[in-house]
């Protein structure tokens, strides 16, 4: 298929372009395969690039012959174009319709997307599970990484390299894959250093109606724990939810068959319920008319902030069982590819500092969330402004950036990253030039040959000129467990993300200028007072052999 | 001392409501002035509570582990105890009952408190706030305004300062008679006076109009206010009530301006609503603060509920409505409520916030709350329940106008030479009594009570202690600093100000502070400048001995080891109120022994338990734990949560 075939009108003068903060620009608009650029004559600074896959939906307005589009990107940003000429207009806005919802991945911008910039580092080796179990090697010999799913057919959405306990065998992982939901068998997300205690992950067990149970998925999960010491399995779902998944051939460990484990079951929203709280809150956001009452009452009503202290909140459960009770943990929702991982990777960053630098973090985003399987392709078709039914469209990733950010937030001098970071990899996880986030799973990745074909958004974010922006002025590396508040009144509304497009940031930014400022004049003082007491002594060591004759 | 029935209960536990694991037992002494607990272990931690700021004390039924007593604190802290024997506590609750509520003037506590300041410096203390050098910095042309001696020994009004600024045009009969046609006397007078545009604020209360009545000089007065600013010829007269409820007040022979009756004034309405719903609206807010356990549904429903923002946000927009008027349309504005020391308190005040960097300085602030609230007579004592009296008459006012500059702080983090501390600090002491400045109802009142002699004023001492209190993103050449400030009221950019009421339990405070953090590093960045002006000095002096030849022996340069920065440790707790008062045992310290920053930072993840979900049945980890008898030891060294202890 030729992009041509959809741009029914590939150019149209005099359009004028209204966004946020920005005056309002006229200019000429052209529709590229990709892209949707307005650019003015007068000044070539007042460009628009705005990606097609970044487009969420698009409204038509017409008054008269003055057509106007109104365009709702997925990084909940909105701007109007108004187009003179309505057969123009309505030929830009199917042109849009089309190139925006385009299904076939392989005609994704990444495919196409050449750098400007020289790759340095390719990040597409930025996690290598080989390495990542080296280190565990060194401190720890009860695992063993496992094959067992190399051509994927043991489970379609896992790596094909996993950890497992060493004294299980590969025919015993196969039969406990045939055991978990999707054929994801328990595998090792994280090892706590401090004290040995270790968290798997995994899907809810297949016991059905009749109450199905699998030895080897026993064995496999007992081998994680020390000997007389109980675990605990977090599930995800409220006790009604994984009760009912048994009518559906699924359902939880029962205590008969796993003695050594308590179980306890929390209540993250499963991801279908999500997407609904992110068009209820962004509607809110949006609405600048609302009275306090009912700017509250809707907040409330869109049960999101709901829905990052629950996540929250599970994920402090899960590192306080392995820090404070020294257990290990089973974690696992339904699929184990959505609430699962928040709930793990939230864990990691609260108890393993190394998660909250940059390098650590995009490690973590890659073991935890695109090894694990996230779909993302399928939950960030959409976005806020979608207003088809959705499919698989939810809003699990975000959500866990959101209760990075609160973390962030409570303990501001932890990260080695700042809040762009965050707001940068929701932006790419919805619509990006780079094909990190392509794809559902390492399986689909491979078939599409995107470490060939696409560049990853790592290559990019790590070089030196990327990541001083993302860098945190208050960091102070530390080696501490942080437990993060989930009181109510400790959690705030993510407006870097959400209220972002509403209201100015300029204040905010100065402020954030004005903290780089204070360190980095402190650093160069602390420079500049250490040459001088090298040169001091210096002098004073020469100085010294002159009194003694 | 006679209220004391009993000064000393041993085995008291305090405890902590989110992390019982966290309770601690110790003695509980009652003195004149503080109710202490010292705890029983090795640190002999203490925890002051001042009488003055006890809101309340409630006892509930007892247990078979004693009888549980809540104090709850007008600074919204609230201290938990178990007192063993239900007969102490009894008795206890009878003298804190008593002790919290003083009945006259003299039992108040700043007539007690004694900084060991002699007399001298007591004066010159009292002189720190000068609002002559104020309403001199303001720029008042002397054609247009002049001091009027009309309220000479109050005989005008007896709520107003006895100096008051009043058009030159308006001759002594039409200040008479104006006085006259305003509820209890509290003329039109100056406020602020914006010299960019020579527009001003003027306050009152209500004028005494009814359905029909009208005075001739209250109109004279108006049009010479109007006349004071010479490029206008427009004036906007802001009632600050909602409308309905100054149309109730005609019926009583009040009531607001009839605009055909005075010569091109505009009269506009704003909504700010009376005491009693703030009084309600802010005991429901507290309350949310007090749920346990609360879901996200259960507090922003409190919240909205509540209606505290929502009036937070009249208040905010009453003062943008005054700024713009006087700052782009260069109008002036006469503003008013009902009797004007209240409502129209808040606006005057905010809108002044808005116009002049110079009220957004630490020095600043406390000239503007000196000059609009007590001087103008802000009923500190009724407000604020310095004495056991009317409850109709407490009303959260000067805490609406206090997190009103709060929000503007969010909206312009480098806009405000103080912190958040420093609201909270004042905060404190408008209710606490310690310092002699909020007593009493007015002006006369204060100088009557002779309260300069007696009393001792708390502007110094926050001055001394300013680098507490300083805002390190504060930078005089800063775009923010500079003109008029024009925040967005849309409802999303109101927040609950967790600072303030968020810590009805420890668990809750914040963990690290990026402010406290940045003082941490300009500190030591003073420092680092000081070393270097030494270093260059020297390395001069050796460079000069060098080519000089000289021989002398020097001093090795004793190399300063870098302080790492206390980050951690530090920011955990920024005001350690603990190490504060352990140095200053049992003697009232200068500072007031409260928690009152940011309290050893929870994290632990016990306020999990209370989360963690019920139907299971089997989550309760910290039952879990305690049995495991892991709350012996202490395991935590290595985590954030503890690094302040």
């Amino acid at each position: 298929m030729e992009f041509a075939e959809l741009i029914k009108t590939p150019r149209v003068d005099g359009v004028v372009l209204h966004r946020p903060f920005m005056p309002t620009v006229e200019g000429t608009l052209c529709l590229t395969g990709h892209h949707l650029i307005l650019s003015s004559r007068q000044d070539n600074t007042e460009e628009l690039w705005l990606l097609h896959a970044n487009i969420d939906s698009i409204e038509k307005r017409f008054i008269g012959s003055l057509g106007t589009i109104i365009v709702k990107c997925k990084d909940l940003r909105v701007i109007q174009l108004d187009i003179p000429g309505m057969e123009e207009c309505l030929n830009i806005a199917s042109s849009i319709e089309a190139l925006s919802t385009l299904d076939s991945v392989s005609l994704m911008y990444p495919f196409f997307y050449r750098p400007l910039f020289e790759v340095i580092e390719d990040g597409w080796q930025l996690f290598v599970p080989e390495e990542a179990f080296k280190d565990l090697e060194s401190m720890t010999d009860e695992w063993r990484l496992s094959e067992v799913n190399k051509d994927f057919s043991v489970c379609p959405s896992y790596p094909s390299l996993l950890t497992v306990p060493k004294d299980i065998d590969d025919e015993s992982l196969c039969k406990a894959a045939s055991f978990r939901h999707g054929g994801r068998f328990p595998v090792l997300s994280y090892y706590h250093k401090k004290n040995g205690m270790v968290m798997m992950r995994a899907a809810q067990p297949l016991t059905g109606t009749n109450g199905r149970r699998c030895k080897e998925d026993e064995k496999l999960i007992n081998a994680t724990l020390c000997a007389g010491k109980r675990g605990y399995i977090i599930d995800t779902r409220t006790v009604a939810v994984a009760q009912q998944a048994k009518a559906r051939g699924g359902g939880f460990e029962q205590e008969a068959n796993y003695p050594q484990w308590r179980r306890i079951h929390k209540a993250v929203e499963r991801s279908n319920v999500l997407q609904e709280s992110l068009i209820k809150l962004v509607e809110a956001c949006n609405d600048q008319s609302h009275s306090m009452d009912r700017w509250l009452s809707k907040l409330e009503a869109s049960n999101w902030q709901s829905n990052v202290k629950e996540i929250l909140t599970t994920a402090c459960l899960a590192a306080q069982c392995i820090d404070r009770e020294g257990a290990s943990v089973l974690v696992h929702g339904t699929e184990g590819t959505d609430s699962t991982l928040q709930v793990t990777s939230l864990a990691q960053i609260i108890l393993d500092p190394a998660c909250r630098t940059i390098r650590g973090f995009e490690v973590l985003i890659e073991r935890e969330w695109l090894q694990a399987g996230h779909p993302f392709q399928q939950r960030c078709a959409q976005s806020a402004y979608s207003n088809g039914k959705p499919r698989s469209e939810a809003p699990v990733f975000l959500l866990f950036l959101d209760c990075v950010w609160q973390i962030l937030r409570q303990f501001p001098c932890s990260f080695q990253f700042n809040e762009n970071f965050l707001i940068m990899l929701f932006e790419h996880a919805y619509a990006s030039q780079f094909g990190t986030f392509l794809g559902n799973s390492v399986a689909e990745r491979l078939k599409l040959l995107l470490s060939q074909k696409t560049v990853s958004l790592w290559s990019w974010v790590n070089r030196p000129q990327e990541l001083e922006r993302f860098l945190n002025p208050l960091y102070e590396p530390n080696n501490l467990v942080i437990w993060p508040s989930v009181a109510p009144q400790s959690l705030l509304l993510w407006e870097g993300v959400f209220l972002r497009w509403n209201r100015s940031s300029k204040c905010l930014d100065e402020a954030n200028q004005e903290m780089v400022h204070i360190i980095e004049y402190n650093k160069e003082l602390q420079n500049k007072v250490n040459s001088l007491r090298r040169q001091l002594a210096q002098l004073e060591t020469e100085d010294g052999p002159l009194q003694t004759p | 001392m006679e209220h004391i029935r009993t000064p000393k209960v041993e085995n008291v536990h305090m405890i902590d409501r989110l992390t019982p694991r966290k309770s601690t037992v110790g003695t509980l002494y009652l003195s004149s002035t503080h109710t202490i607990f010292v705890e029983n272990s090795e640190a002999r931690k203490e925890t002051w509570v001042l009488h003055s700021l006890v809101y309340n004390v409630e006892r509930l039924p007892t247990n078979p582990s004693g009888s549980p007593l809540l104090i709850r604190c007008k600074n919204f802290h609230v201290y938990r105890l178990l007192i063993p024997q239900e007969k102490d506590c009894l008795d206890v609750l009878a003298s804190l009952t008593r002790l919290s509520r003083p009945e006259c003037y003299g039992e108040l506590f700043c007539f007690s408190f004694n900084p060991n300041l002699d007399k001298e410096l007591r004066e010159k203390a009292w002189g720190f706030i000068d609002l002559k050098a104020e309403f001199s910095r303001m720029g008042i042309p002397s054609n247009l305004w002049h001091v009027t001696a009309a309220n000479h020994e109050y005989r005008l009004c007896e709520t107003y300062p006895s100096e008051l600024f009043v058009p030159k045009s308006a001759f002594p009969a039409v200040i008479v008679g104006s006085a006259k046609f305003r509820s209890r006397g509290r003329l039109p007078v100056l406020s602020y006076f914006h010299r960019d545009t020579s527009a001003s604020i003027c306050r009152s209360s209500q004028p005494l109009s009814g359905f029909s009545a009208r005075s001739t000089d209250d109109e004279q007065m108006l049009h010479a206010i109007m006349k004071s600013n010479p490029v206008s010829e427009l004036m906007y007269v802001v009632d600050t009530r909602p409308k309905l409820n100054a149309m109730a007040n005609r019926a009583t022979g009040k009531g607001y301006e009839n605009e055909d009756h005075y010569t091109n004034i505009k009269l506009q309405f704003v909504g700010i609503e009376n005491i009693h719903v703030m009084r309600s609206s802010q005991q429901k807010l507290v309350d949310v603060g007090e749920l346990p356990a609360p879901s996200m549904s259960d507090f922003l429903w409190g919240l909205e509920n509540s209606g505290w923002l929502k009036h937070i946000k009249a208040v905010l927009d009453a003062g943008v409505f005054i700024a713009k008027a006087v700052a782009e349309d260069g109008v002036s504005v006469l503003v008013h409520c009902s009797d004007g020391w209240d409502r129209t308190a808040q606006a005057c005040s905010l809108a002044s916030v808005l116009l002049d960097p110079y009220y957004r300085t630490i020095k600043g602030l406390m000239v503007l709350i000196e000059k609009d609230w007590v001087s103008f007579g802000h009923k500190f004592s009724h407000r604020y329940a310095h004495l056991d009296g009317d409850p109709k008459e407490v009303s959260p006012v000067m805490d609406q106008f206090l997190e009103c500059v709060w929000q503007l702080m969010q909206q312009f983090p480098c806009a405000f030479e103080f912190n958040e501390r420093f609201l909270i600090q004042l905060h404190t002491h408008i209710y606490s009594c310690q310092y002699g400045n909020f007593i009493g109802n007015c002006q006369k009142e204060r100088r009557d009570l002779r309260l300069q002699e007696r009393t001792h004023s708390l502007w110094p001492h926050l001055w001394e202690n300013r680098a507490e209190y300083t805002n390190p993103l504060y930078r005089t050449d800063h775009s923010q600093t500079q003109g008029v400030l024009k925040p967005l009221t849309t409802a999303y950019c109101f927040k609950f100000w967790k600072g303030m009421y968020g810590h009805a339990d420890k668990s809750v405070a914040s963990h690290q502070s990026p402010a406290d953090c940045l003082n941490a590093v300009r500190e030591e960045s003073q420092q680092l400048e000081e070393e270097l002006i030494a270093h260059q000095e020297r390395l001069a002096q050796l460079k000069e001995k060098k080519t000089s030849g000289g021989r002398k022996k020097t001093n090795k340069l004793s190399e300063r080891v870098r302080r790492p920065i206390p980050i951690e440790s530090k920011l955990s707790s920024p005001l350690d109120y603990f190490t504060a008062t352990r140095s200053e045992k049992h003697s009232p310290s200068f500072t007031l022994p409260l928690e009152l920053a940011a309290p050893p930072k929870n994290g632990d993840p016990d306020d999990l338990s209370t989360c963690s979900d019920f139907e299971s049945g089997v989550a309760d980890l910290s039952s879990h734990s305690s049995s495991a008898g892991d709350d012996t030891k202490d395991p935590d060294s290595d985590e954030a949560v503890k690094s302040n202890t």
